[in-house]
């Protein structure tokens, strides 16, 4: 029997499927830590890189994509942590920005803070503390609405 | 003990025992933001630690891994600097040594990104951006409370005189350091100072503190001649696990 093997985009689209574990609204290929997806011969390399380097979601992460993979029935397969170069925000798809604002956390802005508040939209806004709920984010204030919300920092 | 294994515990050294001090806040800083600030920083900390020591560990070629040479090596094995290993004091204290450390640590990773050693390089890369978001807040911090009331801004000038004599081991040479440097792994630490004093000096200005009159260094931490007695005390409570059950995982 010939075996056929998933395609490599067809990875890609399910690993799209799997959601980040601290922010579930984003994938992981959203998130930017998916950084290759490859074959040699017929092992599926799949080469993540972390956000933050104490990130405890880290490892649940590997476990999620391992999970993913023998759903889909992979069973060759490794995966492999890459540090460079290090992940940077710019790395987030449209698409994930565009979730992440829909979920109420203000994606990440180039200017280093955000441009308006994820829920009435208003640009006043403030920042409360440089640090977050998880390592990837900082805690802000909507000086209109006065809701707490988080940012996603940009690093 | 090569100069290169030598150098990664200084290194990871440095991260896990000022990550132990900034996490012992966790549930105590004086309000919930800075309470999670603290534990991120640590825990940005703890990540770096076990970039550093699981590298020590393979060069080490001894089958030691990060978790190995963090919680079974006792007090004289350890490279960090004194001033990591300083007790935290108030939140004044604690932000006055973090600081000092973070624009060394700034100013070395720097470097470290060109680093001969492709594996260091990578590291710092990673730990440069973690490191320059941390000094960010500790800079402001410190001008923030000693550019503040009364009592903040006594506390943080005792903090400044208290910590003053542990910055020079920060930037003094020595044999390992000078094998390091000429294979163009790390840079000499006395090369770091004009950067940490062009970071450090505008901010305590700001901040209205004196910088004290001194150039006396406490030294024998990022050798191991000599800590002081608080390592034996923090050691003691991190490793106390493995010691009562040796080789436990969960």
């Amino acid at each position: 029997m010939v075996k056929v093997l998933p395609t490599v985009d067809q990875v890609w689209r399910w690993l799209d499927q799997v959601p980040d574990p601290e922010i579930p609204a984003i994938s992981l290929v959203d998130l930017g830590i998916i950084r290759d997806v490859s074959y040699s011969s017929e092992t599926l390399d799949v080469t993540i890189t972390p956000t933050y380097s104490g990130c405890p979601a880290t490892s649940i992460i590997r476990l999620d994509i391992e999970t993913a993979l023998q759903d889909h029935g992979v069973r060759d397969y490794r995966i492999s942590h890459q540090l460079s170069p290090a992940w940077t925000t710019d790395w987030m798809s449209d698409k994930g920005r565009a979730k992440l604002e829909k979920f109420g956390i203000a994606p990440p802005q180039p200017a280093g803070g955000p441009d308006h508040c994820p829920r009435c939209k208003s640009t006043k806004v403030q920042r409360i503390s440089q640090f977050g709920s998880t390592p990837c984010k900082s805690q802000w204030q909507c000086s209109d609405c006065l809701e707490p919300f988080d940012y996603f920092k940009c690093i | 003990m090569s100069a290169l294994f030598e150098f990664l515990l200084r290194q990871g050294d440095n991260a896990l025992v000022l990550s132990h001090r900034v996490s012992e806040w966790c549930g105590h800083a004086p309000v919930l933001e800075e309470d999670i600030a603290l534990a991120n920083t640590a825990l940005d900390l703890i990540g770096q630690t076990q970039m550093w020591l699981g590298l020590a560990g393979e060069i080490e070629d001894k089958g030691r891994n990060a978790d190995d040479l963090a919680f079974l090596r006792d007090v004289w094995d350890f490279r960090n600097l004194l001033l990591v290993e300083r007790p935290n004091g108030d939140f004044g204290h604690t932000m006055m040594r973090q600081f000092l450390f973070d624009a060394f640590n700034v100013a070395h990773l720097d470097k470290l990104k060109g680093s001969s050693d492709t594996r260091i390089a990578e590291i710092a890369e990673k730990a440069a951006k973690e490191a320059a978001y941390h000094l960010e807040r500790s800079g402001d911090t410190v001008i923030g409370l000693g550019d503040g009331t009364e009592e903040s801004h006594a506390r943080m000038q005792t903090a400044l005189d208290a910590l003053w004599p542990y910055v020079g081991e920060m930037f003094e040479n020595d044999k390992t350091s000078a094998e390091i440097a000429a294979a163009g792994i790390a840079p000499e630490p006395s090369s770091l100072r004009d950067t940490w004093e062009a970071s450090v000096y505008p901010a305590l200005e700001a901040a209205t503190l004196t910088r004290p009159d001194s150039s006396f260094a406490q030294r024998g931490g990022k050798t191991g001649t000599m800590h002081t007695e608080h390592l034996g005390h923090i050691l003691c409570e991190m490793q106390w696990l493995q010691r009562a059950y040796p080789g436990a995982t969960w």
